[in-house]
């Protein structure tokens, strides 16, 4: 009886403990959340579609790419893979996390899961180094708040962007861009990043000129990657560089 | 059921995979391999670049300098910083080249 009582209070502190870490990342991640709204109704998306994409897929930079090539036109089973091209890394930070918490139960392992941001395992990840207990309701913690926003704030940008004039002056055309830019400048420490990046730049760009949208996407994400494959390892090597 | 609707359940199902496939798939295996490791770490930035690239074809004056502002704030600050700066000079930009 006594001992009920203290898990559980010591499970809403834990909870209160991982809501306190959420917050710089809900702060950071409300303007994309609002951005993502206003250029789902811009390339085409309704208010409802907007929401529904930021509850149920709930990937920042993959919901851009959706709808930047649902603008395009684009076929949509290749939406569908490049939002899981885009997403791919999470397979990685799901054999990380995986370990952590194992010892959870299944339901909420498959809801830990769903909610396996970047931010949520660079958290829990450095949690777990710490040497301390990765737990249920300290993860929820961390999550939820961020969840709740990002599909909130979503829905206020769509209804926002259907005020918005001119989005040619506003350059809302271009913001995808420039956001798509910064996301590939943020991985510069990457061992063979330049490289990559050339291979995969020079191939979209033919394939643009040749092929055509939207097949640029694949065939010069699949020329970065076979980069990275056909390179001798020790040039990718995780531990090479200083 | 509109088409929209279908690729956001689809996307959303290829999403929660990813987000539950390293765990159920790549946790078996005691060691990934070198080249595979090395194709995925390669994934974020291959997938990205294609999505800018081509933009350089049609981009203006404007436009090329809101992405050399980014990439030089990029040197220094955050996602949010970046992209700020280059929103802003787009939107300045904008305003006398159109």
């Amino acid at each position: 009886m006594a001992t009920d009582v203290i898990s559980e209070s010591g499970a809403k502190s834990d909870f209160w403990q991982g809501v306190r870490l959420s917050m710089p990342v809900v702060v950071a991640s409300a303007p994309f959340a609002v951005l993502f709204g206003a250029l789902a109704v811009d390339n085409g998306f309704s208010v409802l579609e907007a929401f529904l994409m930021s509850a149920l897929v709930y990937g920042g930079a993959s919901q851009m790419v959706g709808i930047q090539l649902f603008g395009q036109h684009v076929a949509p089973w290749l939406i569908v893979l490049s939002i899981f091209a885009v997403n791919f890394r999470h397979v990685l930070y799901s054999a990380g996390i995986g370990r952590r918490i194992a010892h959870w139960p299944v339901i909420s392992q498959a809801l830990g899961y769903f909610i396996l941001t970047d931010p949520q395992f660079a958290v829990a990840e450095a949690r777990a180094q710490s040497g301390q207990t990765v737990g249920f309701a300290w993860y929820l913690g961390l999550g939820l708040p961020v969840y709740v926003f990002w599909v909130i704030e979503s829905a206020l940008g769509a209804v926002f962007g259907k005020l918005i004039p001119d989005t040619h002056a506003l350059g809302i055309d271009f913001l995808l861009p420039i956001y798509f830019l910064g996301l590939v400048l943020g991985f510069r420490k990457r061992p063979l990043w330049l490289p990559v990046v050339i291979a995969s730049a020079a191939a979209s760009i033919v394939a643009y000129k040749t092929v055509g949208s939207p097949w640029h996407v694949s065939i010069g994400a699949i020329a970065g990657v076979l980069l990275a494959v056909i390179l001798p390892p020790h040039h990718s090597g995780v531990k090479a560089r200083p | 059921m509109s088409t929209t609707f279908w690729i956001i359940i689809a996307g959303a199902v290829a999403t929660y995979l990813t987000r539950i496939g390293g765990h159920l798939v790549i946790s078996r295996f005691d060691t990934i391999h070198p080249r595979v490791e090395a194709g995925l770490n390669a994934v974020p930035a291959a997938v990205l670049t294609t999505l800018v690239a081509p933009e350089l074809l049609n981009a203006g004056p404007a436009e090329w300098a809101a992405l050399v502002v980014t990439a030089v704030v990029s040197l220094r600050g955050g996602l949010m910083a970046m992209f700020l700066a280059g929103a802003a000079v787009l939107i300045v930009a904008r305003q006398f080249v159109g």
